[in-house]
């Protein structure tokens, strides 16, 4: 696992956070959440940091990481992007459109293209049932999208 | 107390308030099954997830069954424990977890005292209906524990003694849902994590998950190596644990059996490690006296307390959380270790042979010493000063394997020289016991007096931390004791804060000391079983003819013919050793 040079003033910015919680070891999550905010992703030498300041072990930090989908230890693309595999878009071919999504990106879930531009995440019902099946790039929805349009979506964002 | 009344399978309880369902009828006889429950009593340590679901009961008034060892009872409960529909469950829940555990109990090296195992044959599941995917995870291999998470049932009984009682943190549940693994950080190796190797994992696994390496293939081709001379020595923990692998009793000394049986295998020399022990108590006895005079005449830069150093597990604990302060250890190396370079220099030059040819094994009650023997301090231009390492269990298969009746043995004794060893050698096993050897011989080195009683009964005990105040004509010692690395950090933590007022302090990192090692018969959770091994260590030191390391005759002839005196040149060179930083594996780096 390569070591990263993390900036030093982010690293204050986290031990602050650490220290706003009173470096309690109890307050784990709420400070994953803050260093995620800050970092974008939580790499290994973070949780070493957290773990440090919250006097745990790695270990427990890791297990807490590993164990919620939200917490990622890889960087979250520029443009992420998130398929729903609700019942709706389910039975209208969701599964279809993921598959199309991961062949022309040559990723899987939950991982980022070298590039750092895309990352490939699912959802459970965003309530645009009506749309189905729908992928959200970012914050921008995409409705009744179809294999064939997947690579329309792509290019949209690789300029 | 407030009481509390139910009915359990209709017979009326009252127990304390608080009391779980499981235990309210362990007062009447009912055993209810479990599976991921685990309790060392009167020693603090409990695993109560309520994960696996097996010690369910019925609960009269509840829609869903209850977990037995995590619910507390309640005034008029009414329990079933064995009627249909709690079999059923019982009998689904298994079928769920054999479901996804490798079908290898041919194999395995648990077979025989895997908990697994037993309870599929105590609820007689002749079938799994649940086909599906299985885990596939590698098996992690390191100097001395064997990680086959396949074989996981996720009961945590792991995590629990490697955080709350050893208080190392290499292990911790990651992961979820089917994906769900014990592993130590990143999911690294356990040689990169933390682990000290005490093997108290290993103990309390349940299943074939967490296992010791074996060497029993190395030792067996060494005995039947023409051009080699294997030399055998046995912990003190050993003679007290052993007889329970052949069904008897626990606490049942089998000292002379255990000789015979090693003869039987092939061991050219049956020597003991008691004699090490003693060995270890001249050197560390020396060292504490002469840190203690300097300390009285008023020098500033003398380390006190002076903490013990023969448990290799402690050792590893210290280097990895308390590098700062590795030069307040004794620098003596342990009995085990001690051994290594007195065989191979000292008797080998008396058999006339070279290094190379002689093979030293030790039996230990524990995990840590196959790791301390493959430590490059601890070899000769690359010969280890001990082989192997093979733990009392690994020791009792051997005598099997051989078809040895280790029953109907005679009782035979150790070969000379390296095989007489005194009452204060014997009680290295207990917590206290080797610093109860120390006082001993420091007593009467210091004071010039003879020891009326011999026994230091304030040093005896099963309580976590223990102190007492010896009086060595007139001179207060304050001695710490723990045992469980937990125990041990609190000790540590005092010392780095400038608050301990200890001269010495002895250090065990398994639970009731070496006697509860790693590699020792499984317990099961049976404290009792801990009692009467520590109990039988000191009714072998009660038995002996010497109880000090200082009048034992072959090592007073050792110093004459090959040492020269304590903390001379030649013990500091063969005896005494050096430790690590080992801080950069907390944090991992690359």
């Amino acid at each position: 696992m390569a070591k990263i040079k993390l900036s030093d003033k982010k690293i204050q910015e986290l031990k602050e956070v650490c220290r706003s919680y009173n470096n309690e070891k109890g307050e784990l999550i709420n400070v994953l959440h803050k260093a995620q905010s800050i970092f974008g992703y939580l790499p290994a030498e973070i949780q070493e940091v957290i773990a440090r300041e919250l006097s745990v072990s790695v270990a427990h930090v890791y297990g807490v990481v590993t164990f919620y989908s939200f917490f990622t230890m890889t960087p979250k693309g520029e443009h992420p992007i998130s398929i729903c595999l609700g019942t709706a878009c389910y039975v209208r071919g969701a599964e279809k459109v993921l598959e199309e999504f991961k062949r022309q990106l040559n990723i899987q879930v939950g991982e980022t293209t070298p590039d750092g531009k895309f990352s490939l995440s699912c959802l459970r019902c965003v309530g645009a049932c009506g749309l189905a099946p729908v992928v959200m790039v970012g914050e921008k929805v995409f409705g009744r999208v179809s294999p064939e349009g997947v690579q329309d979506i792509v290019a949209e964002y690789s300029n | 107390m407030e009481m509390v009344k139910l009915t359990i399978d209709g017979k009326p309880v009252e127990v304390e308030k608080d009391t779980t369902i499981l235990k309210a009828a362990k007062t009447i006889g009912i055993d209810i099954p479990t599976l991921c429950y685990f309790q060392l009593k009167d020693m603090d340590i409990e695993n109560r997830p309520g994960g696996c679901r097996v010690c369910v009961v019925e609960v009269k008034g509840r829609r869903n069954l209850a977990p037995a060892c995590a619910t507390s009872v309640a005034d008029g409960m009414e329990v079933l424990t064995h009627n249909i529909r709690v079999l059923n469950a019982r009998r689904t829940v298994l079928e769920l977890i054999l479901s996804d555990h490798p079908a290898e109990c041919l194999t395995c090296s648990k077979s025989g005292s895997c908990e697994l195992q037993s309870l599929a044959q105590q609820l007689g599941v002749r079938e799994i209906s649940f086909p599906g995917a299985q885990s596939t995870y590698r098996k992690d291999t390191s100097p001395a524990i064997i990680r086959d998470v396949d074989k996981c049932i996720m009961c945590r009984r792991c995590e629990m003694m490697c955080n709350e009682v050893q208080t190392v943190g290499a292990l911790s549940a990651v992961n979820r849902g089917f994906m769900a693994v014990v592993a130590p950080a990143f999911e690294m190796n356990l040689e990169k994590s933390p682990c000290t190797y005490c093997g108290q994992c290993v103990s309390v696994c349940p299943t074939g998950a967490l296992t010791e390496v074996d060497h029993s293939r190395n030792v067996i081709n060494s005995l039947a190596d023409p051009t080699k001379t294997v030399i055998v020595q046995t912990a003190p923990a050993v003679r007290a644990a052993l007889g329970e692998e052949f069904g008897l009793a626990p606490g049942t000394l089998v000292t002379g059996k255990m000789v015979a049986a090693l003869r039987r295998l092939g061991f050219d020399y049956v020597f003991d490690t008691d004699f090490a022990a003693d060995l270890t108590i001249m050197e560390e006895g020396n060292e504490l006296l002469d840190r203690l005079t300097r300390y009285l005449r008023g020098d500033k830069d003398v380390k006190l307390p002076m903490l013990t150093s023969c448990c290799p597990g402690w050792v590893n604990f210290f280097e990895h959380y308390f590098p700062d302060m590795r030069d307040i250890p004794s620098t003596a190396k342990s009995p085990q270790q001690m051994f290594g370079p007195i065989a191979k220099q000292y008797f080998a030059k008396k058999l006339g042979i070279e290094r190379q040819q002689m093979i030293v094994v030790s039996i230990m009650p524990c995990l840590a010493k196959k790791y301390e023997c493959q430590r490059d301090e601890f070899k000769v231009n690359g010969d280890p000063d001990v082989n192997y390492s093979l733990s009392t269990r690994e020791l009792a298969q051997l005598i099997k394997q051989a078809n040895i009746d280790f029953n109907s043995l005679p009782e035979e004794d150790f070969d000379n020289p390296l095989g007489e060893s005194t009452g204060a050698g014997v009680i290295f096993g207990n917590t206290g016991g080797v610093i109860e050897a120390a006082c001993r011989t420091a007593y009467e080195l210091y004071t010039g007096k003879k020891l009326e009683k011999v026994e230091f009964d304030e040093l005896r005990g099963l309580e976590n931390i223990r102190h007492a105040t010896l009086d060595f004509d007139g001179l207060p010692i304050n001695i710490g004791i723990a045992h469980g690395l937990g125990n041990a950090r609190k000790l540590l933590d005092d010392i780095r804060a400038g608050k301990s007022q200890f001269h010495a302090i002895e250090i065990m990192a398994c639970p009731g000391g070496c006697i509860g090692g790693g590699g020792q018969p499984y317990h099961h959770g049976d404290s009792s079983v801990l009692k009467q091994r520590a109990a039988a260590i000191y009714r072998e030191d009660a038995g002996k003819p010497i109880r000090k390391s200082h009048e034992n005759p072959f090592i007073i002839e050792l110093y004459k013919e090959f040492l020269g005196k304590p903390l001379g040149e030649k013990s500091h060179h063969l005896l005494h050793t050096k430790y690590f930083d080992k801080s950069a594996n907390v944090f991992i780096e690359e």
